[in-house]
């Protein structure tokens, strides 16, 4: 059992800088996240594009923003448990929450702060029969061990980076390397794109376009994948081992939903003149996830929210302690890791 | 004077939800709007099913058939490229973030596309 604090469901910007605030306060973050990396919808949708609205920076990559919080956030220590989704919350006697996530690994915290954007992203699945059954057993969404398809013929459907990236990846270890796609052009970063034609080319990818998947066949497990030549509508079969459809995530709100907190569009409702807290005393909604009245979905709103919640979670977990707020030029930042910055002292000096 | 400037700069646009229900809203020429903050403004698609990427033709989530006859901007690499990942398309599939409000789309006919499950 994973024991802290504050306990964040989602790992971006707003989340990120709730580790911060709350280290302020001395209290302990670890958090949860379905994506394998850190950053919400910067890293995963855009981390190459620039953000002009960021107080303070008059430009700055999402990617970096989101290296900045990581490095801003390091000296509190953050835990992580990534590539995992909160799934169930069970509120125990004393208040506390015990939160589990989909691969059962259990967190307990006194405060649970859901930062959860859009919702946990999940792959985006093709329209195919029989798909579900396949799943496991031959169709996979994420590559997580890239092993289990040593010697495998394997099918890769997509037109973006990742499909991109894995097809270049997999010709080395699978016995053979399909990819389709619906159209001639790959959309992608230029060097991924010239590898796989270089790969092409040399007979280490078996490249189908412009072609989709239209059905599934196996018995058990998945077989053969047929492909429809879109330019001819001629359907060939294709004896695979495994097929993974890379056509990106969406955001879903997920299991969150049923947590029995009021829902609006979408979206948390919590209290916006005062802490951010939802209708359940200790679970609290920061950043794109939750609504009030004039929500706008910006990260400079997030991570003013978060600050507020850790205010607030700091009465809930000392109730007998009085927390006067302190500048951080005035009081610098100690870490849990025992680093210390601060402003440099001003010097006492006479000029003669 | 101002405020029939104002009144002039709407146009009529007829948009078919997913539930199958037709609106007919004014859009804005002069707001520097597309499609799919129109279709927002209007609430006709739940917050957070539609828009997801902010309108940088990268989900999809605004697709819609064009069902009018207009004559329509080109589709850009980007629109283009992103159509051929999403799915539910018909030939006149458009992402509605790739269109923008301009005189040229009075009278314009759509119906949003199913939410991707
Ligand atoms: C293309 C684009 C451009 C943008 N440009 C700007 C801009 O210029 N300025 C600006 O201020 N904002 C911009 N935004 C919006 C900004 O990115 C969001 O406001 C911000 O990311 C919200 O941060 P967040 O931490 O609240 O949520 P997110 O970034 O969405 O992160 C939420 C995280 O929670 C995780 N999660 C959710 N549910 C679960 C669960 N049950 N279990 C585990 N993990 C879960 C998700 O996987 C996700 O990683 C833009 C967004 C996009 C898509
Ligand atoms: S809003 Fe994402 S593609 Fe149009």
């Amino acid at each position: 059992m994973i024991k802290t604090d504050i306990l964040i469901i989602g790992a971006g910007p707003t989340g990120l800088f709730a580790v911060f605030e709350a280290g302020l306060l001395q209290l302990k973050c670890h958090l949860i996240d379905a994506l394998p990396q850190a950053g919400g919808q910067c890293s995963e949708i855009y981390p190459k594009k620039p953000i002009y609205d960021i107080p303070g920076f008059p430009e700055v990559l999402a990617g970096d923003l989101v290296d900045n919080l990581m490095e801003q956030i390091k000296p509190f220590q953050p835990g992580f448990t990534l590539g995992e989704r909160a799934e169930t919350i069970e509120k125990l006697e004393d208040g506390s929450f015990i939160v589990t996530t989909n691969k059962g690994t259990k967190h307990h915290a006194p405060v649970v702060a859901i930062a959860g954007g859009l919702g946990s992203f999940e792959p985006r699945k093709p329209l195919l029969e029989n798909l579900e059954k396949y799943e496991d057993n031959g169709v996979a969404y994420m590559i997580k061990e890239p092993e289990i398809y040593r010697n495998k013929k394997v099918l890769i459907a997509g037109g973006g980076d990742s499909a991109l990236d894995w097809s270049i990846f997999l010709a080395d270890i699978a016995k053979e390397v399909t990819l389709v796609h619906r159209r001639n052009e790959f959309r992608g970063a230029l060097d991924s794109v010239e590898k796989v034609q270089q790969l092409k080319n040399e007979g280490k990818i078996n490249l189908i376009t412009p072609a989709e998947v239209v059905a599934l066949k196996g018995e058990n497990r998945l077989e053969k994948v047929t492909v429809k030549d879109t330019s001819t509508s001629e359907e060939t079969d294709v004896e695979v081992d495994d097929f993974i459809p890379l056509f990106g995530l969406s955001p879903k709100l997920g299991p969150i939903s049923n947590w029995g907190l009021e829902i609006e569009k979408n979206a948390i409702k919590v209290d916006n003149t005062y802490d951010y807290q939802t209708n359940i005393p200790g679970i609290y909604a920061i950043g794109d996830v939750n609504t009030y009245p004039g929500k706008l979905k910006l990260i400079l709103c997030g991570f003013h929210e978060a600050t507020l919640m850790c205010q607030s979670a700091y009465q809930r977990i000392n109730p007998d302690k009085k927390y006067v707020m302190k500048y951080t030029t005035v009081g610098g930042v100690t870490g849990f890791d025992g680093s210390k910055k601060e402003a440099p002292k001003a010097v006492v000096k006479a000029i003669d | 004077m101002i405020q029939l400037q104002i009144g002039m700069s709407d146009i009529k646009i007829k948009i078919i939800d997913r539930e199958g229900v037709s609106h007919e809203v004014d859009a804005p020429t002069d707001m520097n709007m597309n499609l799919m903050e129109v279709v927002r403004s209007y609430e006709l698609a739940p917050e957070g099913t539609i828009g997801i990427c902010g309108g940088m033709a990268m989900c999809a989530s605004c697709q819609c058939y064009v069902q009018s006859d207009h004559e329509l901007p080109e589709m850009s690499d980007d629109e283009e490229a992103m159509l051929s990942e999403a799915f539910n398309v018909k030939d006149n599939s458009r992402l509605g973030c790739q269109l923008h409000i301009t005189e040229d789309l009075d009278g314009l006919q759509v119906e949003l596309a199913p939410e991707e499950a």
